[in-house]
């Protein structure tokens, strides 16, 4: 279970993998932006090969990527069936009562099924080869100008990484709890939704207090040793904007350029 | 002889408590002095430890760490003087991997990146733990961590370190190289450094030059480990455990064996068992 850990980092060596977080962290946002650029199936294309051109560098299984798509597998399906049954326009070619199937409906489902694709294929391509700490990391350098009006941006990332830190610890004890719980009798798997949703009660009390202690405790640790906020705080983790960084950056530059391209072309 | 400590009839109760949970305590520590402090669960120790560096404010009374009150003003200095080890491996584990959490309390204190980098593995060595410096907590056994804990202090340099339990928690292995590691960089710093090992571990108390027994937040007894164990009996009233070492020269006495004063672990009475009737 500690195996778990969110964001799923996959450990590597791509190219991929050694970019700068922060590079990662801006490109993918705004490659998600740029995804509602595209207006015609050339830009699709583009967008799809860039994706797939991410995708093959992180040299990580399209099996892993798959099972990100799994969760939201049910969002896409409802989606596309909206846009294929809703169509108010365009040439019907099939109707019955309120659903009617349109030419542009049926291009608008296939253009939201690939919005839906390249969207999460890309934040997977971040999640998988960036380690959690490395993105707050990133969140707290892009923050920085936050700093001006008083943001307690130091802080707020220091939370977040000692949050990460403590999903795999809370995960173990999670166990530890069910499993002590189970030795009493709960039955955790079988009975009605409000049965089980009553079991959840007596592992949430005990995590919630041991949670508490924790804290308690590592606030005493920290302060211990010398931990005054995050002012005048040096950071032994630095982050260093390589070539290879601005390389990607510049590759992106491209495909924001010819997309828009091709927005005049078709 | 100069006091590194010096605690003055302080008192604490907990907001929450109706009785106090240390009652006019008094004692100090002389610079270099390996100090055990012993007692049952509840006794105070903790609340002691945590007096010392400002994490608890005293009631009453005052404290004196290396001639500077413990006090607001002097909270962040005294902290630089006071490393503190604590119980719970996991609970002060701050960094996502072995070197942040070395380097953390460094940061604190503004150091420039360029010795963090000299500092934090020098620091890691120290406690055999450099080849680690990646590992991420969840990684590492309840002994590595502390280690670590105890390598985020040495990277600070403070003048005392403070172990409240550090072993507790710990298998026997784990608890040996924490103590072999603590051990170690006592001998190298020699003077330079007070250590104060609050200890539920019969043997760990009896490396000490002295012990103090607390009781109810209140000192009881305090002397060389041979004087304290020798009254086996008092001990055993308060609740605390006699190494089984001391039980048997006790028992032995009573037979009128001639057994030597100090204070022996395990190993040494054995050594001295099999040589006494060469002896003889
Ligand atoms: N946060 C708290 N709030 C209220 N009472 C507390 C708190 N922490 C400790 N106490 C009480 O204060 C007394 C001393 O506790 P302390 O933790 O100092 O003992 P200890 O000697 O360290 O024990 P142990 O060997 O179990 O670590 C105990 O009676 C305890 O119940
Ligand atoms: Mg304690």
């Amino acid at each position: 279970m500690s195996n778990m850990i969110i964001g799923r980092y996959v450990p590597g060596n791509s190219i991929i993998h050694r970019l700068d977080p922060r590079a990662k962290l801006i490109l993918s946002v705004s490659f998600i932006i740029l995804i509602f650029l595209a207006n015609n199936w050339l830009g699709y294309l583009i967008l799809g090969l860039f994706t797939l051109l991410a995708v093959a560098s992180t040299k990580i299984s399209l099996a892993i990527y798959l099972k990100g798509l799994k969760p939201v597998l049910w969002l896409i399906v409802f989606t596309i069936v909206l846009q294929l049954f809703f169509s108010p326009s365009g040439h019907v070619y099939w109707a019955f009562g309120p659903f009617t199937v349109t030419n542009t409906g049926i291009i608008n489902a296939v253009y939201v099924f690939l919005r839906f694709l390249f969207i999460i294929l890309m934040s997977t391509v971040l999640t998988l080869t960036t380690q959690p700490l490395a993105l707050a990391d990133a969140l707290e350098y892009l923050m920085k100008p936050l700093l001006k009006i008083k943001f307690p941006v130091y802080e707020l990332s220091l939370m977040l990484a000692i949050a990460l830190r403590f999903v795999p610890t809370l995960m173990d004890e999670t166990v530890k709890v069910m499993n002590a719980q189970r030795a009493r009798g709960v039955d955790f798997a079988n009975g009605s939704i409000v049965k089980r949703s009553k079991a959840i009660v007596p592992i949430l009390i005990p995590l919630f207090v041991g949670a508490i202690q924790r804290a308690i405790d590592l606030g005493d640790a920290m302060e211990a040793r010398g931990y005054q906020g995050g002012e005048n705080r040096t950071k032994f983790r630095v982050l260093a904007w390589q070539r290879r960084d601005s390389l990607a950056v510049l590759v992106f530059m491209c495909v924001l350029v010819i997309l828009v391209g091709t927005r005049f072309l078709m | 002889m100069e006091n590194i400590i010096e605690v003055k009839n302080i008192s604490y109760q907990y907001p929450s408590s109706t009785s106090k949970a240390l009652d006019n305590l008094s004692f100090s520590v002389t610079k270099g002095e390996w100090v055990a402090i012993i007692g049952h669960n509840g006794s105070g120790k903790s609340t002691l430890a945590k007096l010392l560096n400002y994490l608890l404010v005293a009631d009453a009374g005052e404290i004196l760490i290396d001639g500077q009150l413990v006090n607001e003003a002097n909270m962040w200095t005294v902290r630089n003087k006071v490393g503190m080890v604590f119980q719970n491996p996991e609970n002060q584990f701050v960094g996502a991997t072995v070197a942040d959490d070395v380097a953390f309390g460094l940061e604190n204190r503004g150091i420039e990146r360029e010795r963090m980098l000299a500092l934090v593995p020098a620091a890691l060595k120290e406690v055999q733990m450099d080849v680690f410096a990646d590992r991420e907590p969840t990684h590492l056994s309840g002994g590595q961590k502390q280690r670590v804990a105890l390598a985020g202090i040495i990277a600070v340099a403070p003048k005392i370190i403070i172990l409240d339990e550090a072993t507790a928690m710990l298998d026997p292995k784990g608890r040996k190289e924490v103590i072999a590691a603590i051990r170690k960089l006592k001998d190298r710093l020699g003077k330079e450094l007070t250590v104060i090992s609050i200890t539920h571990d019969i043997d760990e108390a009896a490396d000490a030059d002295r012990i103090l027994v607390i009781n109810d937040g209140q000192l009881v007894e305090e002397g060389t480990p041979a004087t304290i164990f020798s009254s086996g009996q008092r001990l055993l009233a308060l609740g605390l455990d006699v190494p089984y070492a001391e039980q048997l020269k006790l028992a032995l006495k009573n037979l009128d064996v001639d057994v030597p004063e100090e204070y022996l672990d395990e190993e040494r009475l054995v050594q001295w068992l099999w040589q006494l009737n060469l002896k003889m």
